[in-house]
């Protein structure tokens, strides 16, 4: 019945491994979301074979080029900060932050202008995927800036920045995701029209 | 009232988050311009996502993780006594326990449905239940007991023994742990509301299109299995790095204990694959919420994706169900049989050969379905396949036990009879892998036998087994030897003559799934349920010897087996952090009966030369 509450009064794990742990189960937890995002490609091409309806190449060209490049800039703010170049990491983590917005907003105005609706198979396969990619490059924006205000309050440094390379290290996953969901959905096999 | 406390917080954000969820669903429906700003299926989905958010956190992860990511202070308590069990605990003893007496309840609630469905189908017409009661009551059921196997002996014993076997403090990732655990309640919420909002009727594989088209309570039934899949993931993850990195000095991988390695592949197989459930699961809410069209064959849609998805993962899930339970079987026979494990490196080869092949059959589920068949050669193939590895378990099985000195006791009496149920599962198995045979008897009751002696006879008797064994261990106290003997053999007598007869009326033809069957098939299936309450009445035992022990048993020793792996050399129970100084494995754990082999581990600082390091250089003590 005795309750004792203390804080902080079990630390758990030991600190020679930690950053390592940390690591490893990231990539296992990207491992683990690419057999999600594995699994709805696989199902995309079960459904449909190679054939796709007619989709805006301008706007998909556009806000691929934007996402590639918001990777540039996460990748920039984390050596930044791995060099203690703090100014420049939050610029760079700023850009970042605009750049997803930018993707985000294109997305959603791809889905307003969309020539298919949801209840056919295309669109079904479409919003599923763009919707689930952009579900995560909203998780992500929400990150980076999390982790923006903390560098703001000067919690990163050189010797201490796991939160930030873990989050670029999210970021440039969400991208590697898109890298293969573009072709499939942009790009692949035969335009057809339903109803033909 | 620590207890009262945290499970006040929990359920008090959980419902209010739910309830905000639900009105913003409903203002933002509105705001779009929707003819109806109630939709129960829309609204309560979105609502849940946001009450399992204001659980979880209210439930102490805010506290102790949150904080973190808006930059404040985390604290975590460390509370004594009973409490500790409903607060968010990150201590791996903790939540072991508390997996272990939820899944115990789970079991024995859907236990009692079985006995209801026996109760129905003694004889032939309607007697007690109408057809959709008896769907919601076998798709209870099934649901449940999946839930059992894949997560009790994982999140229970997996959690409390995995690191104290490996020498390690605790899991890697404490946090992540509670977590996994506090998602199951909401699960277990979800599906025992379903029979006060409309009932089941798709069993536990939840195919469309009647999945998507239904009109009772599957919307709640998608989004406790969805949670449930990410709590299994997460423990998933946690496990795999905690095998490979926690490991103390010493504790190579050629010295890790079978349960361990069972537990290893058991992870990846979690990590690797549960996501199939979830993308099935997200794709039928979709349909059903969103008005997409994945199974709907009008506008290009294919219902057989769904098959495809969902056996993805729910083949290899039967191996996350079985492989922690052979691993269990072959610990204790190692330990019970005075001599060393037979062909140890042969049954590791196995549980890595059944990783990999668990991936590659999924689709023998499907042989009736429909599929293309060019499929059914390679897949009968495959499937048969997995006999080789199986057959080494069995082979390292039957070695130890060969001119050993048996122990008799409870846990050994169970651990062979996993040996002995799952033969017959594994034999009965290769009627349905053959596509000719199978096409006869696929949906019949030969399936239920079959799948009833692999999991229960294999998972749930090696459930027992290992309660029976680490129970001294787990609370220090014993319970009594002659009513855990007698539990055994009522269990074992039951579930045989129970299952056994079962495949007859299979052969015969008689559907599954049925609330009714031909009056031909009487005499049969009364006998069945006749067979199937004294199965039932033979946990009571159970109940009653173990709530006896856990208060009134006599003090357990440190190592009433005197059995060699670390878990046996601290105090029972384990004090918090397990060790009190760091352990170093310097032998391997089943070295019975020689006299030269050296102890397994000896303990305190300074490492002996020549000892390899643990994994990652860290983790003990």
């Amino acid at each position: 019945m005795a309750v004792a509450a203390t804080a902080a009064a079990h630390a758990h794990g030991h600190a020679h491994n930690r950053l390592q742990l940390n690591r490893v189960g990231l990539w296992l937890f990207f491992f683990s979301e690419s057999i999600v995002f594995g699994l709805l490609l696989t199902s995309r091409f079960f459904l449909m074979g190679v054939d796709r309806e007619h989709v805006d190449q301008q706007l998909g060209l556009i806000i691929t080029i934007i996402l590639l490049l918001s990777s540039v800039t996460a990748f920039t703010a984390e050596t930044a900060i791995e060099q203690d170049r703090r100014r420049l990491a939050s610029w760079m983590l700023l850009a970042t932050i605009l750049l997803g917005v930018i993707f985000t907003v294109g997305v959603g105005f791809e889905w307003s202008i969309a020539e298919f609706n949801r209840k056919e198979v295309f669109g079904t396969v479409f919003f599923t995927m763009t919707g689930i990619h952009a579900t995560h490059v909203v998780t992500g924006v929400i990150m980076l800036f999390l982790v923006w205000v903390q560098l703001k309050r000067g919690k990163f440094s050189s010797r201490d920045h796991f939160a930030v390379s873990g989050t670029v290290m999210y970021w440039h996953f969400v991208d590697v995701v898109w890298v293969f969901y573009y072709p499939a959905l942009y790009l692949i096999g035969n335009v057809v029209t339903p109803g033909q | 009232m620590w207890a009262l406390r945290t499970l006040s917080g929990g359920l008090g954000m959980g419902l209010l988050f739910f309830y905000i969820g639900i009105g913003l669903t409903a203002v933002l429906r509105n705001w779009f311009g929707y003819p109806e700003v109630w939709d129960r299926d829309f609204n309560v989905t979105i609502g849940y996502v946001f009450g399992l958010l204001g659980w979880v956190m209210g439930m102490g992860m805010w506290g102790s993780w949150g904080r973190e990511w808006f930059g404040l202070r985390t604290h975590s308590y460390y509370i004594r006594g009973w409490q500790r069990y409903f607060t968010w605990s990150t201590d791996h003893k903790v939540i072991g326990v508390q997996y272990l007496a939820t899944f115990t309840i789970v079991f024995l609630l859907a236990g009692l449905m079985a006995m209801l469905m026996r109760l129905e189908l003694a004889t032939s017409g309607l007697q007690f239940f109408d057809k959709s009661q008896y769907n919601t009551i076998l798709g209870l059921h099934g649901i449940l007991m999946i839930a059992v196997a894949v997560a009790a002996v994982v999140g229970g014993f997996g959690n409390y023994f995995v690191p104290l076997l490996i020498g390690a403090d605790d899991m890697a990732f404490p946090r992540l742990n509670a977590l996994s655990f506090w998602l199951i309640p909401p699960v277990a919420l979800m599906l025992l509301i379903t029979p006060f909002m409309g009932g089941l009727e798709v069993g536990w594989t939840a195919y469309p299109p009647l999945s998507v088209q239904t009109q009772t309570a599957q919307g709640f039934w998608n989004l406790a299995i969805v949670t449930f899949g990410l709590s299994s993931i997460l423990s998933g993850l946690n496990f795999v790095v905690t095998i490979i990195y926690m490991r103390a000095p010493g504790m190579t991988w050629s010295r890790l204990p079978m349960f361990v390695w069972s537990m290893f592949v058991t992870a990846w197989l979690a990590l690797f694959y549960t996501q199939g459930f979830a993308v099935a699961l997200l794709m039928v809410t979709l349909d059903r919420i969103a008005g997409m069209g994945f199974f709907n064959a009008d506008d290009g849609g294919d219902p057989l994706l769904y098959q495809h998805v969902f056996w993805f993962y729910s083949h290899p899930a039967v191996y996350i169900m079985i492989l922690p339970g052979l691993g269990i079987a072959l610990e204790i026979i190692g330990h019970f049989s005075g001599k060393p494990l037979f062909a140890y490196r042969y049954a590791v080869g196995a549980f890595l050969g059944i990783l990999g092949l668990s991936g590659v059959v999924w689709a023998h589920h499907m042989f009736t379905s429909g599929i293309p068949n060019y499929l059914h050669g390679p897949f009968l193939v495959m499937t048969e396949l997995i006999s080789i590895p199986t057959g080494l378990i069995f082979l390292s099985a039957l070695g130890t036990i060969w001119m050993g000195k048996l122990r008799l006791t409870a846990p050994m009496l169970f651990a062979l009879a996993v040996i002995f149920n799952f033969a017959n599962g594994g034999v009965t198995g290769i009627f349905l892998a053959d596509v000719p045979t199978d096409i006869h008897l696929q949906d019949t009751y030969f399936v239920v036998a079959h799948f009833h002696y692999t999991i229960v006879g294999g998972e749930i008797f090696a459930m027992f087994a290992a309660m029976y064994y680490w129970f001294p261990k787990m609370t220090g106290r014993m319970y009594n030897m002659k009513l855990a003997k007698l539990h055994f053999w009522w269990m074992f007598i039951g579930f045989n003559v129970t299952f056994m007869t079962m495949y007859w009326p299979g052969i015969q033809g008689m559907n599954r799934r049925i609330a009714d069957f031909p009056a031909a098939m009487d005499g049969i299936n009364f006998f069945i349920s006749l067979a199937s309450f004294g199965l039932g009445a033979g946990f009571l035992v159970f109940v009653g010897n173990m709530v006896y022990a856990l208060f009134w048993g006599p003090a357990a020793e440190a190592n009433p087996w005197g059995a060699r792996t670390l878990e046996w050399q601290t105090s029972s129970p384990p004090p918090l952090e397990n060790f009190d100084e760091p352990p170093m494995v310097t032998g391997h754990p089943y070295d019975y009966g020689l006299p030269d082999a050296p102890a397994h581990a000896r303990f305190g600082p300074g490492l002996p030369a020549g000892t390899p390091a643990g994994g990652g250089g860290g983790g003990g003590g």
